[in-house]
C-alpha cells in the first residue's frame, strides 16, 4: 500500500486469538483451593477433638494424595498439575473419611486408590467418574473392614456414641465404643449387653445428644464430626458461589422429610430427623462430597434429582442396609447415574419448538 | 418511558470499561489519503466490481453492485482515482475477497445523486429501495442488509420495530455517542423504518448504565410514539433474540428469525445511517468507531470513512501508548483478532480495541471440572461443555442434534470458564463443518 500515508514505525507483531478477548478472574486452581479453605475450620475442629492422630492422619492423606496424584500424572504421560488444589482436596477428604484412629499405612494405600485407581486411571481431573475420595473409602471399607469401622477415638472426654454416662447406665463398652449411627443400627446387640435398646434411642435422640453431635462432642470419621465447623465451611462456599445450593438442599431435605414420615423416632419425629441430619456423614457428604463438580450433573434440575437421590439412598441404608452408614455409598451410586441424569436434565433450549402434535 | 429493567436467561456482567470513551465527543477522522474498500462487508453475497484501475470516483458513487438475493452494493468513501481492484485477505473470516483501492484526490466531491430530498410522500417499498441502494447494512457487528430485513414475507406479519440501543459490548461507546449526539437523527431513522415496516409498535431498548443516552432518546423521541426500555447492563443484551425476550418477552423459536416473532431489530447507528440514505440518497460510506483499549495512548470516538486503514485511526489517537499485543476489530466480547493494523474498517466495524501484552495473554487451557458455569451463562440454553468435547472428538452429528447451529458466538461461555477452555472456537468449529457439510449434500 502507499508508504507515504504510514507513519515511519515498524509493524507490529500481533497475537491473532479467537474471542472472547477477556476473560473472568476464574480458575480451577482458585475454586479447588476455595473449596479446601472452607474444609479448614473442620480439619482444625478434628485435630481439637482426636488429637495427635487426627493430625497425623490429614497430614499423611494430604502428603501421600499429593505424591500420588503426581505418579499418576507423570506415568501416564501427563502433565502434572498439583497446584490446581485437587488432589489436596481429595486428600483431606479421605482423611475426613476415616476413623482418626487407622493405622497410617490406610490413609496411603488409600491415597494410592483414590489419585491413580479412581482418578488418573479413568482420565485424570474433569474424567474421574466416582468422588475418588469415596472411592477410596469404599475400597479401604471393603479390604479392611475392622480398621475402618472399629477405631472410633473418643472425642475430648466422652463417650464415642455422644450418651452421656446417665444414659450409658447399665450398657457396656459395647454402646460407649460406638458411633451414634452404629447405636442405632446394632440394637439387638445392645439388649445382649444388657441395655435397653429402647432407652438408648430415646437418649440417643434427646437433646443434649443432639446438642453434642451439633458441636462435634461424638465420636465418627475424622471430619464428620461437627455440623457446626461443617456448616460454616459449607455456608462459606455458598456465599462465595462455589457450590450450588441445589445439591445440599435436596440431600438433606431428602433425609429431613424421609425422618419425619417414616417411623422409628423415639422421642418426637423433629428430633429424629435432627439426628439424621446431625448424625454420621451427612452434612460432610451433602455439602463437600455430592457437591463435587466433576461427580454432579450439569444443570438445576439434574442436581435437585441427585440430591434427593443421594438422601434417599442414605435413609434405605441407614434404616435397612447392612452398614450403618449410608453417606458414602449412596453418593458412589449417585455418582454413577449422574451421566443419566445429565442425560434426561438438558439446559431448555432457548426458543425451543413445542413438539408437534400429530 | 417505563421504569422497568428487563432481562433475558444467562449472560454475564464483564467490566463494563466504557470511562475513557464514553464522554468523549466524537471526533471527526479527515478522508485519508488511500481507502481500501473490500467488496465484502455484509452477511451474503459480496458485490460486483463496477469500476476498474484508473476510473475516477466520487464520495459516494457505486463501485460494487449487489450480486445475489441478499447483498448490497458497495460504495466509495473518498474522491479520486480508483489505483487498483486487487484481492486482499478479509480482516474477518481471513479469506480472499475483491477489494477496490481509491487514491483521494483530497477534494471529498460528493457524487451527483447525492441531495436533499423530501421523503414525507415516500411508499414503505421506496423508503426500502432507498435503503438498499445506499448499502445500508446493520452497524451493529453482524452487517445483516438491512433492506433484506424490511422485507419480510406476506406469511410473518411484523407488528415491533426495535431499536437496539444496548452496546453491551465491554470497551464500546460509539452507540452510545451518537444516541447521546444525535438523538433527533436517530429518531427520524427509526420513523422511517417504521413506515417501512408499517408497524404502529416502536421500542428502543437501551441498557440502564447509559442514563444520559436514554434521558436524549427520551427527550427527542418526545410526542412520537416510542417506548424508550431501559434494560438491565447484562451482556449480551444487545443479541437480537435476548433484545426480543427482554422487551416483548417473545422467544424466537430454534432455528428461526425475529421475524418469526413479528419483529425487526435494528441498531440506533443504521437508523442513522437509514435517514441520511432515504433523505439525502446518501450511500453508507462512514459510521462511528471506538478506537479503545490500554494500548491506545488517546481512545477516541471516531467518524471515518469506511476502508481507512485502522493503523491511521490508531494514529489519529496518539499511537500506540506502549508495545501493542493485540488488535481487535469489534468489542472484546466477539471481536475478531486482526493479523495487521493495515485492515481496513467495514461497515461492521464498530470498535477497534488494541491491547497490550499484559491482556493479551493466553492462559493454557485445562481439563473441564463439570462446573456448568457454561451452561448457566449460556443466553441460548445450550451446553457448552458438551459442544466442546463434540467439536475435539469430530461428534457433529451429536453436536448437531444438541442445537449448536442455535450458538451465538457471545462468548459468555468462554468468559467464564475456569479451565479457560476455547468453548466458543469449538462451536464455531462445529457450526463452520456442519454449514460445510450441509453444502457438500
Amino acid at each position: 500500500m502507499n508508504a507515504a500515508a504510514k507513519p515511519q514505525s515498524e509493524r507490529p507483531a500481533l497475537l491473532v486469538t479467537v474471542s472472547p478477548h477477556l476473560r473472568a478472574p476464574v480458575s480451577t486452581a482458585r475454586i479447588m483451593w476455595l473449596v479446601v479453605a472452607a474444609m479448614l475450620p473442620a480439619l482444625a475442629g478434628s485435630i481439637w477433638f482426636f488429637g495427635w492422630p487426627a493430625a497425623r492422619t490429614i497430614l499423611l492423606s494430604l502428603v501421600s494424595c499429593l505424591g500420588f496424584d503426581a505418579l499418576g500424572q507423570s506415568m501416564l504421560g501427563r502433565r502434572v498439575t498439583l497446584r490446581d488444589g485437587s488432589a489436596a482436596i481429595t486428600g483431606i477428604l479421605l482423611a475426613f473419611n476415616l476413623p482418626p484412629g487407622v493405622p497410617w499405612w490406610l490413609s496411603i494405600v488409600g491415597s494410592a486408590f483414590a489419585m491413580i485407581v479412581a482418578k488418573q486411571m479413568f482420565g485424570g481431573l474433569g474424567h474421574n467418574f466416582v468422588n475418588p475420595a469415596l472411592a477410596a473409602r469404599a475400597f479401604l471399607m471393603v479390604s479392611w473392614p475392622t480398621q475402618m469401622t472399629t477405631l472410633w477415638l473418643k472425642p475430648a472426654g466422652l463417650s464415642t456414641s455422644g450418651l452421656d454416662a446417665a444414659a450409658l447406665g447399665r450398657c457396656t463398652d459395647a454402646v460407649a465404643s460406638a458411633t451414634p449411627l452404629g447405636v442405632l443400627k446394632n440394637a439387638a446387640s445392645l439388649v445382649r449387653s444388657g441395655c435397653s435398646p429402647q432407652d438408648t434411642w430415646e437418649a440417643l435422640q434427646s437433646w443434649p445428644a443432639l446438642k453434642r453431635l451439633f458441636f462435634g462432642q461424638v465420636g465418627g470419621s475424622l471430619g464428620e464430626t461437627s455440623a457446626l465447623l461443617l456448616l460454616i465451611g459449607g455456608a462459606f462456599l455458598l456465599v462465595t458461589r462455589v457450590i450450588d445450593w441445589r445439591i445440599p438442599l435436596s440431600y438433606v431435605g431428602a433425609v429431613v422429610i424421609l425422618a419425619l414420615v417414616l417411623p422409628g423416632h423415639k422421642a418426637g419425629p423433629v428430633q429424629y430427623a435432627l439426628f439424621h441430619v446431625l448424625a454420621g456423614g451427612l452434612l460432610l457428604g451433602a455439602l463437600f462430597m455430592a457437591t463435587d463438580y466433576v461427580t454432579s450433573p450439569l444443570t438445576g434440575r439434574g442436581r435437585l434429582v441427585f440430591g434427593a437421590g443421594c438422601g434417599i439412598l442414605t435413609m434405605l441404608i441407614r434404616l435397612w442396609g447392612g452398614y450403618p452408614e449410608g453417606v458414602c455409598y449412596s453418593i458412589l451410586l449417585m455418582n454413577v447415574a449422574t451421566p443419566l441424569i445429565d442425560r434426561f436434565t438438558r439446559p431448555r433450549l432457548f426458543g425451543a419448538r413445542r413438539e408437534a402434535k400429530a | 418511558m417505563t421504569a422497568h429493567v428487563l432481562k433475558f436467561r444467562g449472560g454475564v456482567h464483564p467490566p463494563e470499561k466504557k470511562g475513557a470513551t464514553e464522554h468523549r465527543p466524537i471526533d471527526v477522522l479527515p478522508p485519508p489519503p488511500r481507502v481500501v474498500i473490500p467488496l465484502s462487508q455484509h452477511t451474503g453475497a459480496p458485490s460486483a466490481p463496477v469500476v476498474k484501475k484508473g476510473d475516477t470516483v466520487k464520495t459516494g458513487s457505486l463501485i460494487g453492485e449487489p450480486a445475489g438475493r441478499i447483498s448490497v452494493p458497495t460504495h466509495a468513501s473518498v474522491s479520486g482515482t480508483v489505483a487498483d481492484v486487487t484481492n486482499l485477505l478479509h480482516p474477518l473470516t481471513g479469506r480472499l475477497c475483491q477489494a477496490v483501492v481509491i487514491d483521494s484526490d483530497g477534494n471529498d466531491t460528493p457524487d451527483g445523486a447525492i441531495r436533499e430530498r423530501d421523503a414525507s410522500g415516500f411508499t414503505p417499498e421506496m423508503i426500502v429501495e432507498a435503503i438498499r441502494l445506499a448499502g445500508v447494512v446493520g452497524l451493529g457487528g453482524a452487517a445483516f442488509p438491512t433492506f433484506f430485513k424490511l422485507s419480510p414475507p406476506k406469511e410473518k406479519p411484523i407488528d415491533t420495530l426495535l431499536i437496539n440501543g444496548c452496546e453491551c459490548e465491554p470497551f464500546l461507546t460509539a452507540d452510545h455517542r451518537v444516541m447521546i449526539e444525535q438523538p433527533a437523527e436517530v429518531v427520524e431513522g427509526t420513523k422511517l423504518l417504521a413506515r417501512a415496516l408499517g408497524v404502529r409498535t416502536v421500542i428502543v431498548g437501551i441498557e440502564d448504565n447509559k442514563p444520559e443516552a436514554i434521558a436524549a432518546i427520551s427527550a427527542a423521541a418526545q410526542g412520537a410514539g416510542f417506548t424508550v426500555r431501559k434494560l438491565k447492563t447484562r451482556y449480551p443484551q444487545g443479541a437480537e433474540k435476548q433484545l426480543i425476550k427482554a422487551c416483548l418477552g417473545r422467544e424466537v423459536p430454534s432455528g428461526g428469525l425475529p421475524l418469526d416473532v413479528g419483529c425487526v431489530v435494528q441498531n440506533v447507528g443504521t437508523a442513522v445511517a437509514v435517514r441520511v440514505a432515504v433523505r439525502f440518497g446518501r450511500p453508507l460510506y462512514e459510521r462511528v468507531v471506538t478506537v479503545t483499549g490500554p494500548a491506545v495512548r488517546e481512545p477516541k470516538n471516531l467518524r471515518c470513512r469506511i476502508g481507512t486503514p485502522v493503523r491511521t485511526l490508531i494514529g489519529f489517537c496518539g499511537g500506540y501508548s506502549g508495545p501493542v499485543a493485540k488488535l481487535v476489530m469489534g468489542g472484546p466480547m466477539m471481536g475478531i483478532a486482526l493479523s495487521s493494523d493495515e485492515a481496513p474498517v467495514l461497515k461492521g466495524t464498530s470498535g477497534i480495541l488494541a491491547l497490550g501484552p499484559a491482556e493479551s495473554r493466553e492462559p493454557d487451557e485445562g481439563d473441564c471440572i463439570r462446573c456448568s458455569f457454561c451452561i448457566k451463562v449460556c443466553p441460548m440454553g445450550l451446553a457448552p461443555t458438551r459442544l466442546s468435547y463434540h467439536a475435539r472428538a469430530r461428534r457433529f452429528d451429536l453436536a448437531k442434534a444438541e442445537h449448536v447451529a442455535d450458538c451465538i458466538e457471545c462468548g459468555c461461555c468462554s468468559f467464564v470458564c475456569p479451565a479457560r477452555i476455547r468453548l466458543v472456537h469449538g462451536i464455531k468449529y462445529l457450526k463452520s463443518e456442519l454449514v460445510a457439510r450441509e453444502r457438500r449434500a
